[in-house]
């Protein structure tokens, strides 16, 4: 009796704020995961003003984004990073729908997983960069070839984790929905769907990296324009600003595409309660 | 077989698992309206006896006949509730839209008026227990088949919820089967308590007390013990509780 009541005092004295998990990771802070790419850049500045860092090995975070504006403005930079882009989309765009499908008809038929599981995970055991020469002789070096191998990256990763939350779906709610009488339809919508979300949403953020990767492999072997062929072609005149300048355009739109699909994760997967929410 | 409309017929029933058989040739007739209690050591085959009739014993080899209604409701130990709806959706899962009016006065009528939109996650043992009540509620059902419906919540809570599906039983009256290990649960809901007893039945005991019953009732004693003996348990427990008095 005496603990209850010692608890009340305890939440009388602290009812304005919310009180903390002991076991968990600790209080919210606000733009988490900005915070260490913040950090890396100022330290960054730091080295480069106190002239501690070579520019030569690494150049200067302002001179960086000094060398963007010149190649922006002369007219360099813009086209190069729209092609860019819209292979990254248009891979991505295709394999996501092929993961989605392949995994959808290979998670809820025997013969589909008979047909297609087996096949992806070979696939996947081989390397992307292992298959570039054999689709350079299929497809030649044109758009198609890129956005092939971009989609590839995609789907394999999509198509795996989405099969494991299918096959995570507990069969309780499949003898619920049983004894329910749902359709198939229904079924699929009410149960199987949802209940796959969280593994598809794994599945879509390692994607997402997927296509950034298997974009930046292409575009520097036999390019002719992109972001990883204007990199190579300055790296060959020993312009180290345009090489670090396209590292760091990578690395914004890696994390703002990862950022874009938790924000639509956390609303979708709202239901969830999770240690790190 | 008019006769038994809406009520449950289940002839020479037999269920087993590779060479362990469960169900031995089992009848059962259950009338109408009946509120049948069926208890039962574990693993004497009241599960699959109530799977069996539910029809979601796929896969398990057997034979017999089984008349049921046609709308048959389960409710399962666990709430089984979709973590990702919300209990009114929940509630109306495999319903048409319209049946929204029907599904929300189920739901008050569990008593969780004004949960409709919570998450399951947000529900208590008792009030999950009460929404899965509601969803078996609403499907307007002629015969409720309950697998231990209370057995994982706290003593209180199961008093609480005793009360309540007898009374959505009186107010509606349908078929009930309450598969149960606790006779004393067997004795105050049901009019009528079954022992399953290694796939048969050995006791088919009528309990003529009028409801409300109260668990002090000492006419309760009386059926207890008669269960209890069918299901071979050791009469020890009155001397133990005079002496607790």
């Amino acid at each position: 009796m005496t603990e209850i009541a010692l608890d009340t005092r305890v939440a009388a004295a602290t009812d304005t704020r919310r009180r903390v998990r002991r076991l968990g990771p600790g209080k919210r802070i606000p733009f988490t995961r900005g915070i260490g790419p913040l950090l890396l850049i100022g330290v960054w500045s730091l080295g480069s003003a106190a002239g501690r860092l070579d520019p030569r090995v690494l150049p200067a975070p302002w001179s960086v984004v000094h060398t963007g504006w010149t190649l922006w403005q002369s007219g360099t930079l813009g086209p190069d990073l729209a092609i860019s882009l819209q292979r990254a989309a248009e891979g991505f765009a295709i394999g996501l729908v092929a993961g989605v499908v392949l995994a959808l008809v290979a998670g809820l038929s025997r013969v589909g997983a008979a047909v297609i599981d087996g096949n992806v995970q070979v696939n996947r055991a081989l390397p992307i960069l292992g298959m570039i020469p054999l689709f350079i002789l299929w497809l030649g070096i044109g758009e198609t070839f890129k956005i092939s191998i971009i989609a590839i990256a995609v789907y394999i990763p999509i198509y795996i984790n989405l099969s494991a939350g299918l096959s995570a779906i507990d069969r309780r709610f499949v003898e619920l929905a049983e004894t329910l009488g749902l359709g198939r339809w229904e079924f699929l919508r009410q149960v199987v769907i949802p209940g796959a979300l969280p593994g598809f949403f794994t599945g879509l953020r390692l994607g997402v990296t997927s296509a950034w990767l298997a974009l930046v492999v292409v575009e520097e072997v036999n390019a002719t324009s992109g972001l990883g062929y204007l990199m190579y072609q300055q790296a060959t005149y020993g312009l180290i600003d345009s090489v670090v300048l396209g590292l760091v355009i990578y690395g914004i739109w890696g994390f703002a595409s990862d950022l874009v699909v938790r924000l639509v994760e956390r609303r979708v997967l709202s239901w969830r309660r999770t240690l790190a929410d | 077989m008019a006769a038994h409309v809406g009520g449950l017929t289940v002839r020479a029933l037999t269920r087993g698992f590779g060479a362990r058989t469960v169900l031995h040739d089992v009848d059962l007739e259950i009338p109408r309206g009946q509120f049948v209690a069926l208890v039962g050591r574990s693993g004497s085959g009241k599960s699959t006896l109530l799977r069996a009739i539910a029809g979601i014993d796929f896969e398990v080899e057997g034979s017999g006949r089984i008349e049921a209604p046609e709308r048959v409701s389960v409710v399962f130990q666990d709430s089984r509730l979709l973590p990702w709806r919300r209990v009114l959706a929940n509630v109306l899962l495999g319903l048409p839209r319209q049946a929204a009016d029907r599904a929300r006065a189920a739901i008050a009528e569990v008593g969780l008026a004004g949960r409709e939109d919570a998450w399951p996650n947000q529900l208590s043992g008792g009030e999950a227990q009460r929404a899965a009540l509601a969803r078996s509620l609403a499907r307007e059902p002629e015969l409720l088949l309950a697998d231990e419906p209370f057995g994982a919540l706290d003593a209180l809570t199961r008093i609480k919820m005793h009360t309540l599906l007898r009374e959505l039983w009186e107010r509606h009256r349908p078929t009930v089967l309450l598969v149960t290990h606790d006779v004393d649960e067997a004795v105050l809901l049901a009019d009528r308590v079954l022992v399953l007893e290694e796939g048969r039945f050995s006791l088919d005991l009528p309990i003529d007390l009028p409801h409300p019953r109260s668990a002090r009732d000492e006419r309760l004693a009386g059926y207890r013990d008669r269960l209890l003996t069918a299901l071979g348990v050791e009469q020890a427990q009155p001397v133990l509780e005079e002496v607790a008095s």
